[in-house]
């Protein structure tokens, strides 16, 4: 019994992310903070700041507002982590898609659970990213469709051609819908790791010692296979292109840095209008380009 | 050691200070000053807070929200008066309305006087207080 089960395989990656993505994620958010600061000319934060500011919390005290709360909370960790794990174990693009959706649903209802002004107001601005964001993720996973045959994360890693030659337009629309999803400005208007703004934390106003660090922890299983998404792209077939995979996904984080550091935040109007305009532009023309190839 | 005096993070208010040192505080976030090096953040939610940085007296409009901001932040906590104003009232003592320093209102565990206070004298006080807010967490741990 020497031959090895490719099924097995994508388990060992599904479990190699649920141990390694909070250090992963934790250290992207370290990098993410030391760039920012040294961008403003300062020094910034030690690297492993957010681990510190994580066992920080976990040891303080945790006002729970209700009981809905901490469970709302918990399912959002849970379905986080499930998205993640279907993702790594190279399963079906739109099965990833639609747990990220019950994910953030369920962080939704957390939000919404207590009558803070602050976190309802955050919450609906989370709906209306969702919004935003979800018609462009799921023009991602027709591409990938389309390009590949099949919505498997398998397929697209295992393409015989680069996947961005045939969807340069879907990627521009993953990029752009990213910086929604890593929460980053212009468009982090639902919850901000930015504070003291106008909503004093959005969405994270009520949560506060174990709980936000549920929250913080759930954010870095997320960033990880977001990147993730970037990733499918750049690597193809042979193996070297993991690598450039990698870099991709390096040099869209650093591009999000950036963004986030230029720019204001804008009103949910101009993101919403902005965020369809450029999925209608590059990502639905992009499929019907993909359509039109494969009638061919 | 434990991760509380790694990662305090403040809320600041300003009770009936002049404002002068409010931008006081607002300038150790700048790049000259940077706490963020501490892992120091502002935060403006009272329950993401360790450190209650307060500004200027008490009088009786602001007794209840600085009560409130005291209650509303999850133990272990530290207050840490900035200001002449914030430790005994300073120029305003003696206004029909004020109550006092701080301590008036809520327990305050660090004083930084001067008025203004310097970045540095803040900066100070606040790694200052995260020597309480140390102890006050172990005491919290054997209380459980
Ligand atoms: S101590 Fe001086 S600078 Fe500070 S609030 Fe009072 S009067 Fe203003």
């Amino acid at each position: 019994m020497l031959d090895i089960d490719f099924s097995s395989v994508n388990i060992v990656s599904a479990i190699l992310y649920v141990l390694l993505a909070p250090i992963v994620g934790g250290l992207l958010a370290g990098v993410d903070r030391v760039i920012s600061a040294r961008m403003q000319r300062r020094v910034g934060p030690p690297l492993l700041q957010p681990f510190y500011d994580f066992f920080k919390l976990w040891e303080k005290e945790a006002i729970e507002v209700n009981e809905a709360q901490s469970f709302y909370i918990t399912g959002f960790l849970l379905f986080v982590i499930i998205t993640g794990v279907f993702f790594f174990a190279q399963g079906d693009l739109l099965l990833v898609i639609f747990t990220l959706t019950v994910a953030s649903v369920c962080f939704i209802l957390a939000a919404y659970c207590s009558n803070s002004p602050y976190s309802a107001v955050g919450a609906e601005r989370e709906l209306v990213q969702t919004m935003a964001y979800e018609p462009m993720m799921l023009l991602v996973a027709i591409g990938f469709y389309l390009k590949t045959g099949s919505f498997s994360i398998d397929a697209a890693l295992n393409a015989p051609t680069m996947n961005l030659l045939y969807m340069p337009g879907v990627f521009i629309g993953l990029c752009f819908i990213l910086i929604i999803k890593l929460r980053k400005s212009p468009f982090d208007i639902a919850l901000s790791h930015e504070v003291h703004q106008e909503l004093i934390q959005g969405m994270a106003t009520e949560f506060s010692g174990r709980t936000l660090a549920i929250v913080e922890l759930a954010h870095w299983y997320e960033n990880v296979f977001l990147l993730g998404f970037v990733y499918l792209f750049f690597a193809w077939a042979p193996a070297w292109t993991a690598g450039l995979g990698l870099l991709a996904c390096a040099l869209v984080f650093f591009n999000d840095i950036l963004i986030d550091n230029c720019c204001s935040r804008v009103k949910w109007e101009y993101m919403l209008a902005s965020s369809w305009l450029i999925t209608l532009i590059a990502g639905f023309v992009n499929v019907m380009f993909l359509m039109y190839l494969r009638v061919l | 050691m434990s991760y509380f005096s790694k990662s305090p993070w403040l809320i600041h208010y300003d009770g009936s200070s002049c404002n002068g040192c409010d931008i006081e505080v607002l300038a150790c976030l700048t790049p000259l000053y940077d706490v963020e090096r501490f892992g120091i953040v502002n935060t403006g939610n009272p329950k993401h807070a360790d450190i209650f940085l307060v500004t200027g007296g008490v009088n009786t409009q602001n007794l209840p929200i600085v009560r409130q901001i005291y209650e509303q932040m999850p133990e272990p906590k530290v207050v840490v008066a900035v200001g002449t104003c914030a430790c005994s009232g300073g120029v305003f003592k003696e206004c029909y309305n004020m109550l006092g320093g701080m301590d008036k209102a809520i327990p305050v565990d660090v004083y930084v006087p001067g008025c203004a206070a310097r970045p540095e004298s803040i900066i100070d006080g606040v790694v200052k207080g995260l020597g309480v807010l140390e102890e006050k967490a172990k005491a919290l741990k054997e209380k459980k």
